[in-house]
C-alpha cells in the first residue's frame, strides 16, 4: 500500500504554497512514497521511554538585554523588495475572509 | 617565489607577514587562476575580484593583520555576505544582496582573511552533488564528468582546483565531509554550536554547523580556530572557549599517537560501501595503528537509523524555515500580473523558485509536522535521536574517536543518483549520526579508489574538536595529501 | 442570517446558560523587541525600527529578550500561575505577509504560565476566573489596505505592509472556560478584562491601551440548555474596548440563542466584533486553523527560570490593585464608585504621589478628577503625561489652602503648568497671578466702588447686607479677579458701617 496519496501530496503542496504542476505531482507522489516507506523504518524502534532531543547542545536561558541596537535603515529594509512603495513592502490583494 | 596557488594556507599567510609576496600578488593569483579554469570547474556562483583586491591592499598597507592576514577564501553561498549577492544556489534568491555580514563573515574579515568569491552548492544545500544547483553543478576536478560532492561542491571543488587555499562550508547532514572526500581534500564540521549560524541561511537548524574546508589538516585547523567562538547573536553558540585545534593538529603531525582508541562502528561493517572505499579505508586505518593507535570494535544500534531520523528532521525544519522565502520582502517574485491574489502569486513565486530537491523536502517535511502524522515521524525521529546520542555517548567511554570511511562511494557520474531522491541520500549514510548527535566529525583523505579520491573519517565527542585533529593530521602525516591531476 | 426577529437578551439568558472565556493579548512595553535589539516605539516612519532578525531575512537568527521573559513571569505570579521550571519556544506555520517568517515564534503545549485564577467583583458578588495559561510570542507586522473602501482588506487590490510592530513581544492571557455567571456574563468578561489591565499596569510591564491595541481581547462564548453539556463556541475577535467586550459577549448570546431556538447547530468559528453595529460578522473559516504544525524552535534554547528568582520576582510583586484601591477608597474617605473611576482615569498613583507630597485626599483628587483629567481627555493623552507633576499640583493645592490663590487664578496657574511654564509659585510670579490681601491697596478700590454705586451703597448702610455681593463683583472686576473676596467683603462692610 501507498504511504501517501497524490491527493495527499495535493494537500501538503497547497499547505506549503506550492502551485505544483499535474506532471509534478504525479512524480512527487512516487518518489515521496519510497522516500515515506523507507523511513517509515523509525517507527520499529522502541522509544516511548526516551525523552526526544530538541537541541543537541544542553543551554538554557539564553537571553539578552533589553538595550537598543541600530536598526537598518528603511532604504536598507526595502534594498531587497520585489516592489516597494512609500516605505511599505508592496504586495498583491490578500484573500479577503469571505473570498 | 613557488606558484601561489598551490601553497598552503599557513605557508601563504608567513609569506605575505614576512613580504615575501603581497596579499594583492596573493589575490591575483588565485582570481587568475579562476579565470583559467572555472570555465570547466563552475566552483563559484559569483567571483568578487574587486572586494577582493581591496581587501588584500588594505593587508598590504598593513590597516589589517591577523593570523590568515592576506590569505584568500571561498565562501559557500548560503552564507550572507553584505553586498556580495548570496543566493544559496536557489532562483529564489537570485540577485538578493544582503544588508548585513554572517558573523563568521565579520570573524574572516578580522582574520585578514581575502574573500574571493561565492561558492556552487546543492540549492539551500540540499543534496549530495552539488547536481541541485539552480545554476548548474560543479565538475570534480579529479574528473570533470563526475560529481563534487554536496552540498558544499563549489567549496571543496575551488580548493582541489587550486582556486582557493580556503573555503567555508556547512554540514548539515555530510555536506563539508562528502565533498571533501571526493575531492580529495580536508573538510571538518564542528561541534554543534561552537560555530556561529548567525548569517548561514538555514536549512536544518539543529542540525547546520558551519566549517572550515581546506588541502590539508593543519589549514583546516587554522580556519577552525579564526571562526569558531561564542556568538551571542546565535542563542545556541556555546560560550566555552574554543579547544587548541592548531596545537592538536600539529601535534597529530608528529606522528605519534599511542595510546589512543578507535572506535569501528560495527553497524557500519557491511553497508553498503564500495568494495575500494573500503580497501582504502582499511589501509588508512593500518597506517594509524602502525602510529600506535588501538583498534576497538563498537556497537551503535541505532545508527541504522540516523538515515531515517535526519530525513524525517531535516526536511521538517526546512518546511518551516524556508517558508519565508514568498516574494514579499526579497528575493524572486512570479505571476504578479496585478489581478492574482497573493496566495496565488506566493504559489508561482515558490513553485518558479525552488528546484525539485527543495520542493520534494518541503513536502515531506510539512507531511512529518502535520497533527496526524508529528508523533509517528518527527516526535519518534527526534527520540531515536536521543537514543543515537547515547550510542555515541557510550562508545565514547570506551574509544577516544570514532572511525568510518567518510562517504560509501567514490565521486559518482552525473545523474547516476538524480532519478531515485533515497539513493542520493545514501552518501550521506556514515556522516548522518554525527549531526544528530552535534559532535565534531571530519573527512582527510586516505587513497585513491579506481583513481579517485576516498575519504576518512574521524568522529570525536562534543567539545572535543582538537582530539579528531589530532587523529587526522596523524593520517595525513602517513598517508599524505592527494594530488589532483592538472587541469 | 437569519431573517426572523432575534430573542431579547432576557429570553436568551432565560432559556440558556452562557459559557465564556476570554484570550488577551498584552504587547508588553520592552525597549527593544522579543528577539532582536530593534526598538519599539509606536508611531516610527514605517520599516525604520527592524533589522535583518525582525525581517526575517536570511540567515538571521533570534535571541530572546530577558526582560520580556522576566514581565511575563511576573505576570504569571500576579496571575496567581504556577511557573514552568523548564520550557520551550514553538513555532506557529502559517503564511501571512504580516509575518516575515511565515511562521510565528510562540508556545504551544508548554506555556511559560500555567493554573491561576483573577477574582473580579460584579454587583457585590465575587467571581473567580481560572487562568489556564500564559505564554510569550511575537507580535506581526502591519498591514495598510489599499484601493477597497476604507481601508478594509475586502474589496482591497493590494496592500502595504509595516514591519515594525513584527516581533514586539506579546504576552497571551488564556481563561479556563467560565461557566455559571448566567446573564452576569458580559459584565463578569468586562470586569475579568477592567481587572487584568490594572493588574497588569500595577505591574508597570505595558500600557495596556486598548484604544492603541496594546491589549487585545478575543471572546469566546458557547450556550448551553440547563443541565446539558456545553454547546459548541464561537470566537469573537477584533473587541477593543471595555466597552466592546461586554457588547460582544451580549451580542453573541443573543445571535446564537436565536439559532438555537431555531434548531440550527451552532459551528464552532470566528467572528469579528463591529464596532459601528454591536454585533459579531462571520471571519474566515481558515484552512490553517486546522494545523499549524507547531514544533520546538530550534533556534531558541530552552526556558528554565531559576526558582530562587521567581521566588524573588513573586515576593517584590505590586499590591493587587483591587485591594489597594480599597484600602485607598477607605483613606480618602471616598465611595467605591467613585474610586473606580479614579481608576478608570488612572489616577490612583498620581492622587497618591499628590497627596504623599502634602496635599489634602479631596484637593488633591479635585485637581487630577477635574481640571486635569479634562486636559488629558481633550488632547488625548495619558493623565500621567498631561504635563503636570503630582508634586506641582500639590504645591498649587497649598497656595489655594494657605489663601495665596484662588480657584479660578489656581486654574489660571494650572494652565501655566501644563504650558510648561515651570512650578506654580514661577508661574504666579511671571504671569502677575495672585490674591491681592493687602488692605491698604484695595481700600482704593472699594472707595471707587463705593463712590461709583451710591445707590447700592445707601442700601448696606440701610443694613441691607446682602447688597454688599453687588460691590465685591465690583471690586474684583477692578482688581482682574485677583482680591481676596472675603477681605473685599469686610472692607465694604467696615467703610459702610
Amino acid at each position: 500500500m501507498a504511504a501517501i496519496s497524490r491527493e495527499e501530496v495535493a494537500h501538503l503542496a497547497r499547505l506549503s504554497r506550492l502551485a505544483v504542476t499535474e506532471e509534478e505531482l504525479d512524480r512527487f507522489a512516487g518518489q515521496l512514497d519510497v522516500i515515506l516507506q523507507s523511513v517509515a523504518r523509525i517507527g520499529e524502534v522502541a522509544a516511548d521511554d526516551i525523552p526526544p532531543t530538541s537541541h543537541s547542545v544542553p543551554l538554557t536561558n539564553v537571553y539578552r538585554d533589553d538595550v537598543p541596537t541600530p536598526c537598518l535603515t528603511q532604504e536598507e529594509a526595502l534594498s531587497g523588495a520585489p516592489d516597494a512603495f512609500e516605505g511599505r513592502f508592496r504586495v498583491p490583494r490578500i484573500l479577503d475572509e469571505e473570498d | 617565489m613557488s606558484d601561489l596557488t598551490k601553497m598552503s594556507a599557513a605557508q601563504l599567510a608567513k609569506a605575505i607577514a614576512g613580504k615575501e609576496a603581497s596579499a594583492v600578488e596573493v589575490a591575483t593569483a588565485h582570481l587568475d587562476r579562476i579565470d583559467a579554469v572555472d570555465e570547466r570547474v563552475h566552483a563559484f556562483l559569483h567571483v568578487d575580484r574587486e572586494g577582493a583586491l581591496a581587501a588584500a591592499e588594505r593587508v598590504d598597507k598593513g590597516e589589517v593583520t591577523g593570523p590568515l592576514a592576506g590569505v584568500p577564501i571561498a565562501v559557500k553561498d548560503v552564507i550572507a555576505t553584505k553586498g556580495v549577492p548570496t543566493t544559496a544556489a536557489s532562483k529564489i534568491l537570485e540577485g538578493w544582496r544582503p544588508p548585513y555580514d554572517a558573523t563568521l563573515v565579520e570573524r574572516l574579515r578580522a582574520a585578514g582573511t581575502v574573500m574571493l568569491g561565492k561558492t556552487n552548492m546543492d540549492e539551500f544545500a540540499m543534496g549530495s552533488s552539488t547536481e541541485y544547483s539552480a545554476y548548474g553543478p560543479t565538475n570534480n576536478p579529479w574528473d570533470l564528468g563526475r560529481i563534487p560532492g554536496g552540498s558544499g561542491g563549489g567549496s571543496a571543488a575551488a580548493l582541489a582546483a587550486y582556486e582557493a587555499p580556503l573555503a567555508i562550508g556547512t554540514d548539515t547532514g555530510g555536506s563539508i565531509r562528502q565533498p571533501g572526500a571526493v575531492t580529495g581534500t580536508v573538510g571538518a564540521k564542528p561541534t554543534y554550536g561552537g560555530t556561529s549560524r548567525y548569517g548561514l541561511i538555514a536549512f536544518s537548524s539543529s542540525l547546520d554547523t558551519p566549517g572550515p574546508c581546506a588541502r590539508n589538516v593543519e589549514d583546516a585547523a587554522l580556519l577552525h580556530s579564526v571562526i569558531a567562538g561564542h556568538d551571542p547573536r546565535d542563542s545556541t553558540s556555546i560560550p566555552q572557549p574554543v579547544p587548541d585545534v592548531v596545537g592538536a593538529a600539529r601535534l597529530g603531525a608528529s606522528g605519534d599517537l599511542s595510546g589512543v582508541k578507535l572506535g569501528l562502528v560495527k553497524e557500519f561493517a557491511g553497508d553498503g560501501s564500495e568494495p575500494g572505499v573500503l580497501s582504502a579505508f582499511h589501509e588508512g586505518l593500518e597506517a594509524l595503528v602502525k602510529l600506535g593507535a588501538e583498534v576497538v570494535e563498537v556497537s551503535c544500534p541505532h545508527f541504522e537509523y540516523a538515515l531515517p531520523a535526519y530525513y524525517l528532521i531535516a526536511p521538517s525544519e526546512a518546511s518551516s524555515n524556508l517558508a519565508r522565502f514568498d516574494g514579499v520582502r526579497y528575493g524572486l517574485r512570479v505571476g504578479d500580473d496585478g489581478n492574482r491574489s497573493l496566495e496565488e502569486v506566493m504559489s508561482l513565486t515558490r513553485e518558479a523558485g525552488f528546484g525539485p530537491e527543495v520542493k520534494r523536502r518541503i513536502i515531506l517535511g510539512t507531511y512529518a509536522l502535520s497533527s496526524g502524522y508529528y508523533d509517528a515521524y518527527y516526535g519518534q525521529a527526534q527520540k531515536v535521536r536521543t537514543l543515537i546520542t547515547r550510542d555515541f555517548q557510550s562508545a565514547f567511554e570506551r574509544v577516544d574517536v570514532l572511525v568510518s570511511p567518510t562517504t560509501p562511494f567514490v565521486a559518482f557520474p552525473f545523474g547516476s543518483r538524480t532519478s531515485d531522491p533515497y539513493q542520493m541520500y545514501l552518501a550521506d549514510l556514515f556522516t548522518i549520526p554525527t549531526n544528530l548527535y552535534g559532535g565534531p566529525a571530519i573527512s582527510v583523505p586516505c587513497g585513491l579508489s579506481e583513481g579517485l579520491p576516498v575519504g576518512f573519517q574521524v568522529m570525536a565527542p562534543t567539545l572535543a574538536d582538537d582530539r579528531m585533529y589530532r587523529v587526522a593530521a596523524a593520517l595525513e602525516s602517513a598517508v599524505g595529501t592527494l594530488t589532483p591531476p592538472a587541469l | 442570517m437569519t431573517t426572523t426577529a432575534l430573542p431579547t437578551y432576557e429570553d436568551a439568558v432565560a432559556r440558556y446558560e452562557p459559557v465564556i472565556g476570554l484570550e488577551t493579548h498584552v504587547e508588553l512595553g520592552t525597549a527593544t523587541k522579543m528577539f532582536c535589539g530593534c526598538r519599539t516605539e509606536f508611531g516610527a516612519e514605517p520599516n525604520t525600527q527592524v533589522c535583518p532578525v525582525c525581517l526575517g531575512l536570511p540567515g538571521a537568527l533570534p535571541v530572546a529578550n530577558r526582560a520580556a521573559i522576566e514581565a511575563t513571569i511576573r505576570i504569571g505570579l500576579a496571575l496567581n500561575c504556577d511557573i514552568a521550571s523548564w520550557c520551550r519556544m514553538a513555532r506557529k506555520n502559517y503564511f501571512y505577509p504580516d509575518m516575515p517568517k511565515n511562521f510565528q515564534t510562540s508556545q504551544y503545549d508548554e506555556p511559560l504560565c500555567v493554573e491561576g485564577y483573577v477574582d473580579v467583583e460584579v454587583d457585590g458578588k465575587q467571581y473567580r476566573i481560572g487562568i489556564e495559561r500564559v505564554h510569550l510570542e511575537e507580535d506581526t507586522g502591519k498591514s495598510l489596505h489599499v484601493g477597497g473602501a476604507t481601508g478594509r482588506i475586502h474589496g482591497a487590490t493590494e496592500s502595504l505592509v509595516d514591519y515594525n510592530r513584527a516581533g514586539i513581544p506579546l504576552v497571551e492571557i488564556v481563561t479556563k472556560p467560565v461557566p455559571g455567571i448566567g446573564a452576569l456574563a458580559p459584565e463578569v468578561a468586562k470586569a475579568y478584562v477592567s481587572e487584568l489591565r490594572d493588574i497588569i499596569r500595577s505591574l508597570g510591564v505595558s500600557d495596556v491601551r486598548m484604544e492603541q491595541g496594546s491589549l487585545r481581547c478575543d471572546v469566546n462564548t458557547s450556550l448551553n440548555k440547563p443541565g446539558e453539556e456545553w454547546g459548541t463556541r464561537t470566537e469573537t475577535k477584533n473587541v477593543n474596548s471595555l466597552r466592546s467586550v461586554e457588547r460582544a459577549v451580549r451580542s453573541e448570546i443573543i445571535r446564537q440563542s436565536g439559532l438555537l431556538d431555531e434548531g440550527i447547530r451552532i459551528f464552532q468559528e470566528t467572528r469579528h466584533f463591529q464596532e459601528t453595529t454591536g454585533d459579531t460578522r462571520p471571519g474566515r473559516s481558515k484552512e490553517t486553523a486546522t494545523d499549524y504544525r507547531y514544533f520546538p524552535e530550534p533556534d531558541l534554547v530552552p526556558i528554565a527560570p531559576d526558582q530562587a528568582w521567581v521566588a524573588e520576582l513573586k515576593a517584590a510583586l505590586p499590591e493587587r490593585p483591587s485591594v489597594k484601591r480599597a484600602r485607598l477608597a477607605e483613606d480618602w474617605g471616598i465611595s467605591a464608585i467613585d474610586m473606580q473611576s479614579v481608576a478608570n482615569a488612572g489616577a490612583v498613583e498620581l492622587i497618591e504621589e499628590t497627596i504623599a507630597a502634602g496635599a489634602s485626599p479631596a484637593g488633591a483628587r479635585k485637581w487630577w478628577m477635574g481640571e486635569l483629567a479634562r486636559r488629558a481627555n481633550e488632547t488625548g493623552v495619558d493623565l500621567s503625561a498631561v504635563g503636570a507633576t503630582p508634586a506641582q499640583v500639590a504645591e498649587l493645592q497649598k497656595l489655594v489652602e494657605g489663601g495665596k490663590l484662588n480657584d479660578k487664578l489656581a486654574r489660571q496657574v494650572l494652565e501655566g503648568v501644563v504650558a510648561g511654564e515651570g512650578d506654580p509659585a514661577a508661574v504666579m510670579a511671571s504671569r502677575g497671578l495672585g490674591v491681592v490681601s493687602d488692605t491698604g491697596a484695595l481700600t482704593a478700590a472699594v472707595d471707587e466702588a463705593i463712590a461709583a454705586n451710591p445707590d447700592i451703597a445707601a442700601k448696606i448702610r440701610d443694613g441691607k447686607v446682602a447688597a454688599a455681593g453687588a460691590l465685591v463683583g465690583a471690586v474684583m472686576k477692578t482688581t482682574r479677579g485677583q482680591a481676596d473676596a472675603k477681605t473685599v467683603r469686610d472692607l465694604i462692610l467696615e467703610r459702610l458701617s
